[in-house]
C-alpha cells in the first residue's frame, strides 16, 4: 500500500551539509519539475543519513509546487506486498495501470530487490512506461544500482541512467546544524558548547546523533537542570574516547580514539565563551542565510561595530524581509518563472527594488485572453432545446469551480455554444480578483507553438495557472495534437484541484471524439455534460427579436412567427435567413416585413410582376410540430434557366 | 596577523611548537596529522635533511570549520631546532598567537631546553613581543623514556616554568599528551579574544 508523506520530512527540515548538498539541490530540481530532469534520480547512502526524508520532502515539493500531481510513495517492501496482493486477487493488470498513472513514484530502500526477479521485471517494465509518459522517478538504496547484489544488467542500467547521487556522512558543522535544529523543534536550550559536544563525537549518522541529542533532552527535562558539555559527555559516554592513550597504545595500527573530534569540541566550547555572544548570534545568522543564498551585507554591517544597539532586533528584521523576499519571488515565479530568478529577490538591502519588481511583474504579466464581451448572458435565448444547459450555467455561476466541474457543452456547429461559453466567462470575469480564460483551442494551442517558439513554455504555463476559470471553445480540436493535450491535461489537473471553473464545448461527446486521449476525454467527462439541441420554437422567436432589434426593425408579429416557422437547424442559419431578407429589404429599399421576407426566401415573382396577379394564399402549410411545407422547396414557377445559371455562376 | 577577523568571519591562530633539536616538535605535528580527518588538514608541509632533521620548518594547516559562525583555522608551525638556523626560527615566530615549548625530558638536554627556551623570549623580543604577554605552554616530551634518563615533570617545572604556565608531560612519538598540550594553548590563544583582540 502506498505510504503517507510524514509531513514533517519536508526539505525546509532537511538540513543541508557539504555532503548531502548535490542530492537536496538534484531532489529540489526533480521536485520542480517531475519528469523533466534527472529521470530516475537515484539516492544512495548509508542507513540513518536522511534518505527517506528526502525522499519524502521530494513528494512534498512536488505536490506543492503543483498540488494536482499523483505522487506515490512507498517503499519497496510495500510494493511487493501490493504486487502480490494483487496477483493473488487477480488483480495484475489493475495494479500495474495504477502504478503507470503516478507523475511520480517514490521507492525507498530498492536494495531489497536483491533475488526477486519477478519484481525486478516488474520495476523495469514499470520504469520503461514511467519514463516515456515523461513521469518521474526517485529511489533510495543503501547502495548504487551497480553494487545491489543479483540486480538484472537491464534495470542496473535504466536505474543509472538519470543521476545516481550520494549522501554522505554529515560534516562536523552539518551536525551542529542538525542539532540545533532537531533541539530547537523538541523545544529545548542548551549550554553554550553543549551541542558542539555532542556534534564532535564519532557518531555514524544522524539517527545515532538524534539518539544522543534525545538523551541530552530527557536528561535536562527531567532533572529540570542545564547541562553543560562536561556533562554531556559522561551522559553519552564520550569521556572515555578523550581520554589519553596509554603509553605504546598508539603504536596500534587501529584507528585510535577520536582525539581530534575531542579536541574541536574543546576548542568549540572555548571559541564560543571567547567570541561576544552577539557575534556569534550575528555570525550564525549569516552562515545560515548566506547558506540559503541570501546576501547578507546587513549583517556584515553588525559586525564591523564595536557595540550595535538591539542586535536580535536586526537579525529578526533581516528575517522578516527575506520572508517578504521569498514572498514575493513566489509571487513571481508565479506570473513569470524567468523573472523569479532575478537577484534583487535574494538581497534585502535591495527590498524595495524587489517589491518594485514583482509590482512590474504583475502589471505586465499579460493575462490570458479573455470572454468577448459580444455574446453577454441575458441575450442568450433560452428555450426547452436548450433549458438543461441554462439551468447549469446558472448552477456553476452560483458556485464556479464546485458544482459542475467541468461543465462541457455539447451540440452541433451553431446552437450557441460558444455564445453561451462566453457568456459564463463574462458573468465569471465580473467577480473580483477573477481571471478568465476564455478562448478557441485553436488560439490555445496557437500560444503554446508561440511560446515553445519563444522558449517561454514556463510563462505561458503561469499565465494560465493564475487564471481563476478556463473556458475553451471546440475542444475538439485538440485531437492528435499530443503537446497541447499533455499541457491541457496537467493545467486541468491544476485548476480542477484548485475548484477553479473549466467549461468546454465540444461536437459530440468527449469519449466519442477520435484524437483525444483517453486520460483527458475522461476528465473532460468528470464534471457535467450538457447537450443542446436544434433551437425550438421558443429560442428562434427571441433570437428573431434580439437579431431584429439590433437591426433596428420592429419586431412585426407576423415577421418573427414567419421566419420562426423557416426550416432551420440552428441559431446560426436563423442568423442567415434574417440577414438575407435584411439585405434584400435594403437592397430593394422597402421595410422590412413577412411579405417580403417570403418572397425572398421562397424566391416568389418580383415584386412588380406579384401585385399584378391576383392575391393567393401564402402555400405554407405549418405543421404542429413546427415543420413546414415550404414553397421554398415547391418550385410554383419556374424562371429562366438561362437567368438561373448565370445566378449560380456568380 | 589578525588572530580574529569579524568582517571575514575568520578566525586564524598561528601556533608554534619551538624547542631545541631533537626535542620532538615534528613528531608532535607528524602524530596530530594522523589523526585529524583529511577533510581537516592540508598538506604538510616538512623540509628536511637527509638526517630528518627539520631544515626550514614544519607547517601544518588545520580547518576547523564554522564554530560560532567563525571559519576556524589552525596553522601549526615548528621551527629547526638546531643551534645555527636562528634566522629560520626567528622568521617562523613572527605573527605566532601561541607557542608550544617542546622540552627534552632527558636530564641531559636540560641545557639545551634552558638555551632554547632563552632564545625563544630573544627571538620574540625582535619581534617586539614581550614573552609575558604570549600564550606559551610547555611540554615535557620523552617522559616514556627510563626513569634514569630523565626528569620528572616536577623538576622540569622547577627547572623551566619560572611563569608557571600549564605544563604536559608527554610521549609525542606515542600521541600521549600531544592533544592535551594542543588543547592547552589553543584555550590560552582563544581566551585573548575575550580580552580583546584587534579585528
Amino acid at each position: 500500500m502506498t505510504s503517507t508523506l510524514n509531513p514533517k520530512y519536508t526539505l525546509e527540515a532537511f538540513v543541508v551539509g557539504a555532503a548531502n548538498r548535490l542530492a537536496v539541490t538534484a531532489g529540489r530540481t526533480v521536485a520542480a519539475s517531475p519528469g523533466a530532469a534527472y529521470n530516475p534520480l537515484f539516492i544512495y547512502s548509508a542507513s540513518g543519513l536522511g534518505k527517506t526524508h528526502l525522499l519524502m520532502a521530494i513528494g512534498h515539493a512536488a505536490k506543492k509546487a503543483a498540488p494536482t500531481l499523483n505522487i506515490e510513495y512507498l517503499t519497496l517492501d510495500e510494493y511487493v506486498e501490493a504486487f502480490h496482493a494483487a496477483i493473488a486477487a487477480g488483480q495484475g493488470d489493475a495494479f500495474r495501470r495504477r502504478f503507470q498513472n503516478v507523475d511520480a513514484l517514490l521507492v525507498d530502500d530498492v536494495q531489497f530487490l536483491t533475488n526477486r526477479k519477478e519484481m525486478q521485471s516488474e520495476l523495469l517494465r514499470l520504469s520503461e512506461v514511467l519514463q516515456t509518459a515523461g513521469r518521474q522517478i526517485v529511489l533510495t538504496s543503501d547502495r548504487p544500482p551497480s553494487e545491489i547484489a543479483d540486480l538484472d544488467e537491464r534495470l542496473i542500467s535504466r536505474l543509472s541512467g538519470g543521476l545516481v547521487v550520494d549522501m554522505g556522512v554529515p560534516d562536523y558543522e552539518t551536525r551542529v546544524a542538525i542539532l540545533r535544529r532537531k533541539a530547537e523543534e523538541r523545544g529545548a536550550t542548551f549550554e553554550p558548547g553543549v551541542l558542539e559536544t555532542v556534534a564532535g563525537a564519532a557518531f555514524g549518522n544522524v539517527r545515532e546523533l538524534m539518539g544522543a541529542l534525545n538523551r541530552l533532552v530527557a536528561f535536562q527535562a527531567v532533572n529540570d537542570t542545564s547541562i553543560n558539555a562536561e556533562t554531556a559527555k559522561q551522559l553519552l559516554g564520550l569521556t572515555g574516547a578523550a581520554a589519553a592513550a596509554a603509553p605504546g597504545a598508539a603504536e596500534a595500527a587501529a584507528p585510535g580514539p577520536d582525539e581530534f573530534g575531542a579536541f574541536l569540541a574543546d576548542v568549540t566550547v572555548t571559541v564560543g565563551k571567547a567570541v561576544e555572544a552577539w557575534r556569534a548570534r550575528v555570525a550564525e545568522a549569516m552562515l545560515r542565510w548566506e547558506g540559503e543564498g541570501y546576501r547578507t551585507h546587513r549583517l556584515e554591517a553588525l559586525l564591523k561595530q564595536e557595540a550595535p544597539a538591539a542586535v536580535d532586533k536586526a537579525i529578526a528584521q533581516f528575517a522578516q524581509d527575506v520572508e517578504r523576499l521569498r514572498t514575493l519571488e513566489a509571487e513571481v515565479a508565479q506570473l513569470d518563472p524567468q523573472a523569479a530568478g532575478l537577484s534583487v529577490f535574494r538581497d534585502p538591502e535591495r527590498l524595495r527594488e524587489a517589491e518594485q519588481a514583482a509590482a512590474t511583474v504583475r502589471d505586465g504579466a499579460a493575462p490570458p485572453p479573455g470572454p468577448s464581451a459580444a455574446f453577454p448572458l441575458a441575450s442568450f435565448a433560452v428555450g426547452p432545446s436548450n433549458q438543461v444547459a441554462a439551468s447549469a450555467v446558472h448552477a456553476v455561476l452560483e458556485k464556479p469551480g464546485k458544482k459542475y466541474n467541468p461543465l462541457v457543452l455539447v451540440g452541433k456547429s451553431g446552437l450557441g455554444k460558444t455564445h453561451l461559453l462566453n457568456a459564463i466567462g463574462l458573468e465569471l470575469a465580473r467577480r473580483r480578483g477573477a481571471v478568465v480564460a476564455c478562448l478557441s483551442t485553436q488560439a490555445f494551442t496557437d500560444e503554446l507553438i508561440a511560446a515553445i517558439e519563444g522558449d517561454r513554455v514556463d510563462w505561458w504555463r503561469a499565465r494560465y495557472r493564475r487564471a481563476t476559470a478556463l473556458l475553451l471553445d471546440d475542444i475538439h480540436l485538440i485531437a492528435d495534437k499530443d503537446r497541447t493535450q499533455e499541457e491541457l491535461f496537467n493545467l486541468f489537473n491544476l485548476l480542477h484541484d484548485k475548484e477553479r471553473q473549466l467549461v468546454f464545448t465540444a461536437p459530440a461527446p468527449p469519449h466519442t471524439l477520435q484524437g483525444v486521449e483517453q486520460r483527458v476525454a475522461s476528465r473532460l467527462e468528470g464534471g457535467l455534460m450538457v447537450e443542446l439541441k436544434e433551437p425550438d420554437r421558443d429560442v428562434k422567436r427571441a433570437v428573431l427579436e434580439r437579431i431584429l432589434g439590433q437591426q433596428g426593425v420592429r419586431s412585426e408579429p407576423a415577421l418573427v412567427d414567419y421566419l420562426a416557422d423557416r426550416p432551420s437547424d440552428s441559431v446560426r442559419g436563423l442568423v442567415g435567413l434574417v440577414q438575407r431578407v435584411v439585405g434584400a429589404a435594403a437592397a430593394q429599399d422597402v421595410p422590412l416585413s413577412a411579405g417580403l421576407a417570403r418572397e425572398v426566401l421562397e424566391g416568389q415573382a418580383p415584386r412588380d410582376a406579384r401585385r399584378a396577379a391576383a392575391p393567393r394564399p401564402s402555400g405554407l402549410v405549418v405543421s404542429s410540430l413546427g415543420g413546414i411545407k415550404s414553397r421554398e422547396k415547391i418550385v410554383w414557377e419556374w424562371t429562366d434557366p438561362g437567368d438561373r445559371v448565370i445566378e449560380e455562376f456568380r | 596577523m589578525s588572530l580574529v577577523n569579524f568582517t571575514t568571519r575568520e578566525i586564524t591562530c598561528k601556533i608554534v611548537y619551538y624547542g631545541p633539536g631533537r626535542s620532538g616538535k615534528t613528531t608532535n605535528l607528524h602524530y596530530i596529522y594522523g589523526r585529524v580527518p583529511d577533510s581537516r588538514r592540508g598538506r604538510m608541509v616538512s623540509l628536511a635533511t637527509q638526517t630528518d632533521r627539520t631544515l626550514f620548518f614544519d607547517f601544518l594547516p588545520i580547518d576547523l570549520g564554522q564554530i560560532s559562525g567563525f571559519s576556524t583555522r589552525f596553522q601549526l608551525y615548528t621551527v629547526p631546532g638546531q643551534v645555527y638556523y636562528n634566522a629560520t626560527r626567528r622568521l617562523v615566530l613572527q605573527g605566532a598567537d601561541g607557542v608550544v615549548f617542546v622540552a627534552d625530558s632527558q636530564a641531559r638536554q636540560l641545557d639545551e631546553n634552558l638555551e632554547s627556551l632563552q632564545n625563544l623570549q630573544s627571538n620574540l623580543l625582535e619581534h617586539g613581543v614581550d614573552i609575558r604577554t604570549m600564550p606559551v605552554v610547555l611540554q615535557y616530551n620523552k617522559q616514556d623514556l627510563p626513569r634514569e634518563l630523565i626528569l620528572s615533570p616536577a623538576d622540569l617545572d622547577d627547572a623551566l616554568n619560572f611563569r608557571s604556565v600549564p605544563s604536559f608531560r608527554a610521549d609525542a612519538l606515542h600521541g600521549q599528551g600531544v592533544f592535551e598540550t594542543l588543547k592547552g594553548i589553543s584555550e590560552l590563544v582563544l581566551k585573548k579574544l575575550a580580552a580583546g583582540s584587534p579585528a
